[in-house]
């Protein structure tokens, strides 16, 4: 629902600097800290894109998901999780071994060599 | 070439079966003609009693008109065979058609016998064998507030079953004095009883039903021979069959004495071109009346009949098996209670030793027959649980040595050690072992599905048919199927997954020979899309063995598996533990009091490994760096407990102490552990050695265990503990310090160079082809002469080997990633951790969850 809202144009004021793109090595991932979220942010290799999902791993339970391999399964991209290898897709984060469970994703960009996170405003 | 005839009488689940052999030789030169007297294509007579629980005829139904269409099968439904003329080689039917045939098949399977007994009026009274009868009943139980079924036997107890879905209040009238008396002995016939009355069947045994007549409440009274009566409305006469063989006296075929047309081994009747198969043929005098033994008459007729008729096109693809006799087992639900015999239930065998088990209050009653010398499968009885007859039947049938004493068959032993002795029998099964006796589906036919890609259960059954009968047997093909999966991920469909069509081993020589030195290079040349963390980990080992660039280089980093990643092993809630490297076992009190200085000042869970060392838990990514500090400051180095490496070398003393001794081995556990660590292979790797052949280091339960002799080292390979122990296997004896290192040298490259990903020296040298007599061959005498290639391969590791942590410690570029936040110092907040016996465990969900 939060993404939803999203599509409307963000003001440019809401994206807020995370790290350098050097710090994400290709195919990896780093864990960032937003309005005391933990977000999980990749770096695609080749498309060269970044792509962001909730950090907590619903089914291990703990903050791990940055830590975990970069896959693609059928031409998806997705993380693989490092306690227990389940696929979690990184455009919808649905998991891919269980309809039921899908962790939030979030908007990230890269702007001059910056990675970028839309900050979300705390619905009231 | 000229089209030659077969014709079917009959098209009965055996008739239907030869048809489905018969076209699956997929020959253009067969036509298959099929009559049959039913209204409908081949139906499930196994399954009958269904039809009153919801099941159409349409489930009931083997075939469509469809398929038959498809098959180019000549049909003819609603019409009976009447006459065979031998010499014309012609068949005639009661529609005044005749057709012509070359090999003639008589299906025509057998008719209930009713005894002759004397009623007034039979328009309520039936048998139980086609739909249309079960639609008669049906019809008479409209009419009907009760029912009786002659007959106590296996058919006779379905029958009941329909009666009672049919809401009838039923009964069960049986001659002899116990239900089932053919499969059953007296305890099973009583337990059954037992648990069918309470169902509200109500059961009479020793019952000789001598005459019908009109009833005073119900429609008709049954009088027995001791001269009890019993009312019902209608009635099912279940009292066994007889072959239905007319056609073939008419035709002059030789006939058994009471019935049955006579076949030989490859159910040829008297006449060679008429075949005769299921419950109208007679074999060595006997007459089959379950449907497995005709599905195996089906199967040598179909092969006989095409082989004779295309002998001059040689067409022997298949073998021609004999029809020799066919097993009895049995298991079924028969009114929702588990019934199954096997072999000689009754112990007619001389000095057949007889055990049993009978627990009233669950209801459960289990006897085996064992041969006098105990250690054969002569029969059982199972009633109420049989869950053991599937295992059971193969002792029986592969006549398999009993596990001793032979009574704890029957024993209520733990589940545990219970799975794992049906396991260890399964994995010993012959290949040639009867899996599915209704289909006779062999072992090495469910195998051969599953390696042909039937990998689920589903299509398996749908593959080899295993299972469709009676399904007794489906958990003993879904354990098969398991076993075989996980042997299929490291030998067989050894694609090491999407990503590449190659195995492991095969992806090391590309590796090798092209001097790949990334994972991009590789999977733009050889591979397809993106990788994924099966590829990308093993891919990474294979690099690391070649080329032993650090794991955590930028063009690697993002293919480490979970623990190289952060070269620490993650636990369950996120955080790692640390494990310095104790070579040999052996510690200076100092660097013990360095791992309780910096155990105590991160707060860290310790624990004492198997591998004689000490797990440090609890510590977080920021904290990996700072802890490594110390520990590399004070001599030590990484232990790779992360990698899958050398993990450590295990010890004795040896001469050094201990009075037994005979060489010392703790200095030799750390020429090795040094020599080895940090490379990369397959999986990880456990060593050992002991001083003297007490072998307090249990190095025969190692990857490569060394035990020392008078005269120098004994080498052991592929031995394992943990989920599937193996005890090593001697590889060569007394050898020097410089040979045993040389030996151990090659055999671990030769093992990163063939092995499987994931694969345990253990398993590796299991499947390796040649086994032990190949290794000693390849590695001792130089077969391939590659030892000198793999001398130099193992010496570029040893001396590029560089301590992970060290490096990484010293690289602050690499040092970034080792914060829980990309863009804050704060810890995982979520990380949480209680004091349990004066040190921290992780939290529990619920402990962390507020109430």
């Amino acid at each position: 629902m939060k993404n939803q809202l999203l599509n409307e144009m963000p003001s440019e004021n809401l994206w807020t600097d995370i790290c350098d793109i050097q710090d994400i090595p290709p195919n990896t991932g780093v864990c960032a800290q937003l309005n005391n979220q933990q977000i999980a942010i990749f770096y695609l290799h080749p498309e060269k894109k970044l792509k962001s999902i909730d950090n907590f791993d619903p089914i291990a339970k703990a903050s791990v998901l940055s830590r975990g391999i970069v896959a693609e399964i059928d031409g998806k991209r997705v993380v693989a999780s490092p306690l227990y290898k389940q696929h979690f897709c990184l455009d919808s984060g649905r998991c891919l071994q269980d309809d039921e469970i899908q962790v939030a994703t979030y908007q990230v960009r890269m702007k001059d060599n910056k990675v970028q996170a839309l900050v979300i405003e705390e619905e009231q | 070439m000229k089209k030659y005839k077969v014709i079917i009488i009959g098209n009965g689940m055996v008739g239907h079966r030869i048809i489905q052999h018969l076209s699956e030789f997929d020959n253009k030169n067969i036509e298959i003609i099929t009559f049959s007297e039913e209204e409908k294509l081949a139906y499930d007579r196994v399954q009958l009693s269904s039809y009153f629980s919801g099941k159409s005829a349409d489930d009931l139904s083997l075939t469509s008109s469809d398929e038959y269409q498809r098959l180019g099968i000549n049909y003819h439904l609603s019409q009976k065979v009447i006459n065979i003329d031998r010499s014309r080689k012609m068949v005639f039917t009661n529609t005044g058609q005749s057709y012509q045939y070359d090999k003639l098949v008589i299906a025509t399977g057998s008719t209930p016998f009713v005894p002759p007994i004397p009623l007034e009026s039979d328009e309520h009274i039936h048998v139980y064998r086609t739909l249309k009868d079960l639609d008669a009943i049906k019809t008479s139980s409209e009419a009907s507030k009760s029912g009786v079924v002659i007959g106590g036997g296996l058919l006779g107890l379905e029958a009941a079953n329909a009666l009672k879905q049919l809401n009838l209040s039923t009964h069960v009238v049986e001659f002899s004095t116990r239900l089932m008396p053919v499969q059953l002995d007296k305890n099973g016939g009583k337990l059954l009883r037992k648990k069918i009355e309470e169902l509200g069947v109500v059961v009479h045994t020793g019952k000789n039903t001598k005459k019908i007549v009109s009833g005073n409440q119900q429609r008709y009274r049954l009088i027995f021979a001791d001269g009890d009566c019993l009312e019902t409305d209608t009635i099912v006469f279940s009292t066994g069959i007889r072959p239905q063989d007319e056609l073939a006296r008419l035709a002059n075929l030789e006939i058994g004495e009471r019935g049955g047309i006579v076949i030989n081994d490859y159910c040829q009747t008297s006449d060679e071109d008429i075949y005769a198969i299921g419950e109208c043929a007679l074999w060595q005098g006997k007459i089959f009346g379950l449907v497995a033994p005709g599905y195996k008459m089906a199967m040598t007729a179909a092969t006989h009949c095409n082989q004779s008729l295309l002998a001059a096109a040689s067409q022997t693809d298949k073998l021609n098996l004999p029809f020799t006799g066919a097993d009895m087992s049995t298991k079924l639900k028969l009114l929702g209670v588990d019934v199954a015999s096997i072999g000689d239930a009754h112990a007619e065998q001389n000095n057949s030793l007889s055990y049993s088990y009978n627990d009233e209050s669950s209801g459960v009653y289990k006897k085996i027959v064992i041969s006098a010398d105990r250690k054969k499968l002569l029969g059982a009885v199972l009633v109420g649980d049989t869950e053991d007859y599937g295992s059971w039947l193969q002792f029986y049938i592969n006549q398999m040595e009993l596990p001793q004493p032979p009574e704890q068959l029957l024993l209520p032993i733990d589940t545990d050690s219970a799975n794992q002795n049906t396991g260890s029998s399964l994995t010993n099964l012959p290949e040639t072992a009867q899996i599915c006796s209704c289909n006779d589906v062999s072992k090495r036919n469910i195998v051969d599905c599953i390696q042909q890609g039937a990998q689920d259960i589903a299509s398996l059954k749908d593959q080899c048919n295993a299972g469709t009968g009676c399904g007794g047997c489906t958990q003993l093909v879904s354990q098969i199927l398991d076993d075989e999966l996980s042997k299929l991920g490291v030998e067989i469909n050894n694609h090491i997954c999407a990503h590449f069509s190659f195995s492991r081993a095969e992806l090391f020589d590309i590796i090798s020979v092209k001097k790949i030195r990334t994972f991009d290079a590789l999977i733009s040349e050889y591979g397809q899309g993106l990788g994924c963390e099966i590829c990308k980990p093993a891919v990474a080992s294979i690099l690391a063995s070649l080329w032993n660039e650090p794991v955590l280089d930028k063009n690697h980093i993002g293919l480490q598996d979970t623990n190289d990643a952060f070269l620490a092993n993650m636990q369950k809630d996120g955080t790692y533990s640390v494990v310095p490297r104790v070579p040999g076992g052996e510690i200076t009190p100092e660097k013990l009091i360095v791992i309780g200085q910096v155990a105590r000042d991160f707060s860290l869970y310790t624990k004492i490994t198997g591998g004689q060392r000490i797990d440090l838990f609890g510590a977080q990514l920021h904290q990996l760096p700072i802890i490594w500090k110390r520990l590399i400051n004070a001599g030590f180095e990484t232990g790779h407990a992360y990698g899958k490496a050398l993990r450590t070398v295990k010890s004795c003393v040896g001469t050094s102490w201990c009075r037994f001794g005979v060489q010392d081995s703790t200095t030799m556990a750390i020429l090795l552990e040094k020599r080895y660590r940090g490379i990369r292979s397959p999986h990880k790797i456990k060593m050992a050695v002991s001083g003297c052949t007490r072998e307090c280091a249990e190095a025969q339960s190692k990857d490569f265990g060394v035990i020392a002799t008078e005269k120098g080292w004994n080498l052991y390979v592929g031995g394992n503990g943990g989920m599937r122990p193996r005890h090593a296997d001697l590889f060569a004896t007394d050898l020097s310090d410089e040979t045993l290192i040389s030996y151990i040298d090659r055999i671990m490259i030769f093992y990163i160079r063939t092995a499987e990903k994931l694969q345990r020296t253990s398993v590796w040298l299991e499947g390796l082809e040649g086994g032990l007599d190949y290794l000693k061959q390849v590695i001792i005498e130089d077969k391939l002469s590659i030892n000198q290639d793999m001398e130099k391969q193992m010496n570029y590791l040893v001396s590029s080997y560089q301590c992970e942590w060290k490096s990484t410690i010293e690289n602050p570029e690499k040092l970034k990633r080792f914060n829980h936040f990309i863009n804050s110092k704060e810890a995982d907040p979520q990380v949480i951790f209680v004091e349990e016996r004066q040190q921290i465990r992780p939290a529990t969900w619920e402990e962390k969850t507020p109430v």
